[in-house]
């Protein structure tokens, strides 16, 4: 029965929503290794880029995608500006709930924006071709799942080249590596966490626009579930480098959609408790994370 | 002796606040009425996640499913028999065929949550940092699922109403109270030195002999118990509930109480939950249209905007917390015996 269900439909999608998870997981895994920040906000990041997008519905395609990207960046820039940065070497738990607060803050800012028509939810259609279907093999694809795939294979190849190849990425992983040590030798800190910043801001962007893709309604809880999710899976795969962050991001985005997937409808209500239940299994067996091995835990690091 | 007087100062602020806040409650109208007894009813929730998070050091997102037990617990089990067997048809014929008085109803609520806080803090307080901080989110996921889903043991997904609505002025300030000597008496006993000394360092702790995982699991018990006692006060203050009441926005909501008072002290747990549940009802009425000298009227769906911001900017700017951290102190009054630093917050 779940054999059979295991077609390449379900594969794809899976494949499709881990990749976009990993991408979510990149950019709060960036953050988190200069910063030591669990950036609990970063869901608002996307959710404005679809706003975004959904009010510049009526321009061109590109104006539009491009629009979303500098608001994205613009509202990263100002987070880390106003917020991280007057924040730094601060408890985790202090950190954490101010990333609630700011959560929180740009939610209710979405929703009195959004109400302003009277009702919740505004529709992003631009980009909406990316939508259709198209066969191969006798499997229905969609255009945005190969968009997802291919979008999030090109950024981390992207990203592995910038943070090996350059100059600011070797910084930024000295940064990421010892903070104080880096900054030591004269790695100009405020420069890389900026680049840092940027960097998962255009991974949020990117997020946005494949996101609304799929889901064209937009309200002010977009992808606030997604990043609850991918959190969970970044501290599942090890939060301390960024490839086990990556790693699983896309791990438990691709699990869940087997899942899901793979089980009739009303089978799943315990999903979640289930899903949860492995997580924290996990976690007793691996505290310093599922893919970190030969690491010891470093509980007070976080 | 002086020790004693030092105490009885550090009690004195909260359990002062709690009363003020309890005998204003009977002075305004009803309408306003409800928003004091919340605002008691959010100290006794906090005080409970202080306990543990507080004490510790170590960050729960879970105490919230342990008032989330107490209240389906209390509120079943006080829901009149003869409506009962209507409404919940589907539970246990144990639950279905009783049911208890308000008082019995708190005590069960309390001993739930500390049984359940028990059993699954036996592994969970293994972990610390993020992934302690992660799997506690889990639980409340869990917990929160099968409350949800579960209808042989509460509602599920529809409103569990008709609980008799006995939490008034008195037991709401009864409950804070009992809550806040709790917390007092624990972190001042053996047991709560031994964690606060672990929270500081937990190197040095074990190093003169403190169990840190047996100590974290005795304050995740007490502090699900004092949770779930919480919950119970809640639902009989508001006369139904649903699941998605005690989930999320509640813990979101409780937490940043916490930190915005101070983590690391009763005093801030105190301070911290009276602040934002005031500034809540405040902000709340605003919308509505207000007069405080001038007539002040919010856009609707402002209150959240400038909950947060001010809670953003507390936190920037003060990040130790409205208290700084410490107790309660008559300021001028000298300081008796040994200091108890205002510790820095927990790494």
């Amino acid at each position: 029965m779940i054999v059979a269900a295991l077609d390449f439909q379900t594969v794809s999608d899976a494949v499709a929503t881990g990749a976009v998870y990993a991408l979510m997981a990149v950019g709060i895994g960036l953050v988190f290794g200069v910063l030591r920040l669990v950036n609990f906000s970063y869901g608002q990041l996307i959710m404005a880029g679809a706003y975004t997008l959904a009010f510049t519905s009526g321009w061109p395609v590109w104006a539009s995608v491009s629009t979303c990207f500098a608001v994205v960046i613009a509202i990263s820039l100002a987070m880390e500006l106003t917020v991280f940065r007057p924040l730094r070497g601060q408890s985790p738990a202090v950190m954490l709930v101010t990333t609630f607060a700011i959560a929180f803050l740009l939610q209710a800012v979405a929703l009195i924006v959004d109400l302003r028509n009277d009702f919740i939810g505004e529709v992003a259609t631009s980009i909406s071709a990316l939508n259709e279907a198209i066969t191969v093999g006798g499997v229905e694809i969609r255009k945005v799942t190969i968009v997802a795939i291919g979008a999030a294979i090109v950024a981390l190849v992207l990203l592995a080249l910038l943070l090996t190849r350059t100059t600011i990425g070797l910084h930024t992983r000295a940064a990421a590596a010892d903070f104080r040590t880096a900054r030591l030798l004269g790695v100009r800190v405020n420069r890389v966490i900026m680049f840092t910043v940027v960097l998962s801001g255009v991974l949020a962007a990117a997020v946005a626009v494949i996101l609304t893709v799929q889901v064209p309604l937009v309200s002010p809880d977009f992808a606030l579930h997604d990043t609850i999710i991918v959190l969970v899976g970044v501290v599942v795969g090890g939060l301390d480098r960024l490839w086990t962050a990556t790693l699983g991001g896309f791990a438990i985005g691709f699990a869940s959609g087997m899942i899901n997937g793979a089980l009739p409808t009303d089978n799943t209500v315990y999903l979640p408790s289930v899903l949860f239940g492995i997580v924290i299994l996990v976690l007793l067996l691996r505290p310093a994370g599922l893919f970190s091995w030969g690491r010891r835990a470093s509980a007070e690091r976080v | 002796m002086r020790r004693y007087v030092e105490g009885a100062v550090q009690l004195l602020g909260p359990v002062a606040l709690v009363v003020v806040v309890g005998i204003l409650s009977t002075t305004v109208s009803s309408a306003n009425r409800i928003y004091f007894l919340n605002a008691l009813v959010s100290v006794a929730m906090v005080v409970a996640i202080y306990v543990f998070v507080g004490n510790s050091g170590v960050l729960s997102f879970g105490q919230i499913s342990f008032v989330a037990v107490g209240a389906f617990a209390a509120g079943v089990m006080t829901v009149p028999l003869d409506s009962k067997k209507g409404v919940l048809t589907e539970l246990f014929p144990l639950l279905r065929d009783h049911s208890i008085g308000n008082i019995p109803s708190l005590l069960l609520a309390a001993g739930i949550g500390g049984l359940f806080a028990l059993v699954v803090g036996l592994p969970l307080m293994r972990l610390s940092g993020l992934a302690a901080g992660i799997a506690t989110f889990a639980l409340l996921e869990i917990t929160h699922n099968i409350l949800q889903q579960w209808t042989k043991i509460g509602p599920g997904a529809t409103t569990l109403s008709l609980v008799p609505q006995t939490t008034g002025a008195w037991q709401a300030t009864l409950g804070a109270l009992v809550a806040i000597a709790g917390a007092f008496a624990y972190q001042r006993s053996r047991l709560g030195r031994q964690l606060r000394a672990s929270r500081e360092d937990p190197a040095a702790a074990q190093g003169i002999g403190v169990d840190v995982h047996r100590q974290r699991l005795w304050a995740f018990t007490f502090s699900g118990a004092l949770a779930g006692f919480a919950g119970a006060l809640s639902v009989h203050l508001l006369g139904s509930i649903t699941t998605d009441q005690v989930y999320l926005e509640l813990t979101f909501l409780t937490l940043a109480m916490l930190v915005f008072g101070g983590l690391t002290s009763l005093w801030g747990a105190v301070v911290g939950a009276l602040a934002i549940s005031g500034l809540d009802s405040f902000l709340g009425q605003a919308e509505q249209g207000v007069h405080i000298g001038f007539k002040l009227d919010l856009p609707t769906g402002s209150r959240l905007v400038f909950l947060a911001a001010i809670m953003a900017l507390v936190l920037i700017l003060r990040p130790s917390g409205l208290t700084g951290g410490g107790e309660f102190r008559i300021p001028g009054l000298r300081r008796a015996g040994p200091r108890e630093e205002a510790p820095a917050p927990p790494a």
